[in-house]
């Protein structure tokens, strides 16, 4: 075992070890955290991968961006240190149960599918992300790209209109 | 890089996956609710770059799937959030019991 899988496999137990704490512990700030120490592993894997510009997205937008959201909001709705209810005993069951089996035929899919992986070295830079992000003829993404800028804009008007005080429409 | 098979970084995203799923069945509070839907979103987001690092060596529509996953994950979270805050003002709570007036 060489030092590439070592790697990946730590990357992957961290992955995996913190979502289970995130969705599992009973105090929401504590998930939340958790919930960061996964998104930082996913990041590792994008290095991993050797997709450093995304990784820097994913830290940048997710782990800067996401996380300090639901941190603010935890900390403007509830108690922090308040622990949640339980959920019930059948529903917890029934919840691992649908998981165990959606999870074990979703994977006995994937691995008798037999993917053929390429032997060609795969390589990206910048500039072709730009060029490409910005193209107009075959395969350029000018037109979601434009898309995704009128989406932000309205997710942003959205948000303020909806999180408003209401007195301060009657002024 | 290919001293680990594609299947098994698919075992890791699988498995994220159904995490998230399972957050999604036992939360009942709405931010728990939004963090179970990060990690569905980032276990996609996995999936796409090992196809395009894998199988599609020559192309890039992977990486740009992901990040307009990336850009609209960060909307839906912006508006999810005003929307439970605007909840917990006329509700006192994020609980998605206590929110049912819409249910029938």
């Amino acid at each position: 075992m060489n030092a590439e899988q070592i790697i990946f496999y730590l990357l992957s137990a961290m992955i995996l070890g913190f979502g289970v704490l995130s969705v599992t512990t009973r105090k929401i700030f504590r998930s939340a955290i958790w919930l960061l120490f996964t998104l930082i592993g996913i990041a590792g894997l994008y290095f991993w991968l050797e997709l450093e510009f995304i990784a820097a997205v994913q830290i940048i937008v997710y782990v800067g961006g996401i996380v300090v959201l639901i941190l603010f909001s935890v900390f403007l709705t509830q108690q922090s240190g308040l622990q949640m209810k339980k959920p019930r005993q059948g529903r917890s069951v029934s919840a691992i149960l649908a998981v165990v089996i959606g999870f074990g035929l979703t994977y006995l899919l994937i691995a008798q599918h037999g993917f053929i992986s390429s032997t060609q070295p795969f390589v990206w830079s910048m500039e072709m992300i730009g060029r490409q992000m910005m193209g107009t003829k075959q395969g350029g993404y000018a037109l979601p790209f434009e898309v995704v800028s009128m989406l932000l804009l309205a997710a942003m008007i959205g948000a303020i209109v909806i999180a408003i005080k209401p007195k301060a429409i009657e002024k | 890089m290919n001293s680990i098979p594609i299947e098994q970084i698919l075992f890791v995203s699988t498995a994220l996956f159904f995490i998230g799923m399972y957050g999604m069945f036992t939360r009942r509070n709405m931010i728990t609710m939004l963090m179970a839907i990060e990690l569905i979103l980032n276990s996609v987001n996995i999936n796409f770059l090992a196809f395009n690092k894998y199988l599609y060596p020559g192309k890039l529509d992977g990486m740009f799937f992901t990040i307009f996953i990336i850009a609209i994950a960060a909307a839906e979270a912006a508006v999810a959030i005003a929307i439970i805050i605007n909840l917990y003002r006329s509700h006192q709570s994020i609980d998605v019991e206590t929110a049912e007036e819409m249910k029938h």
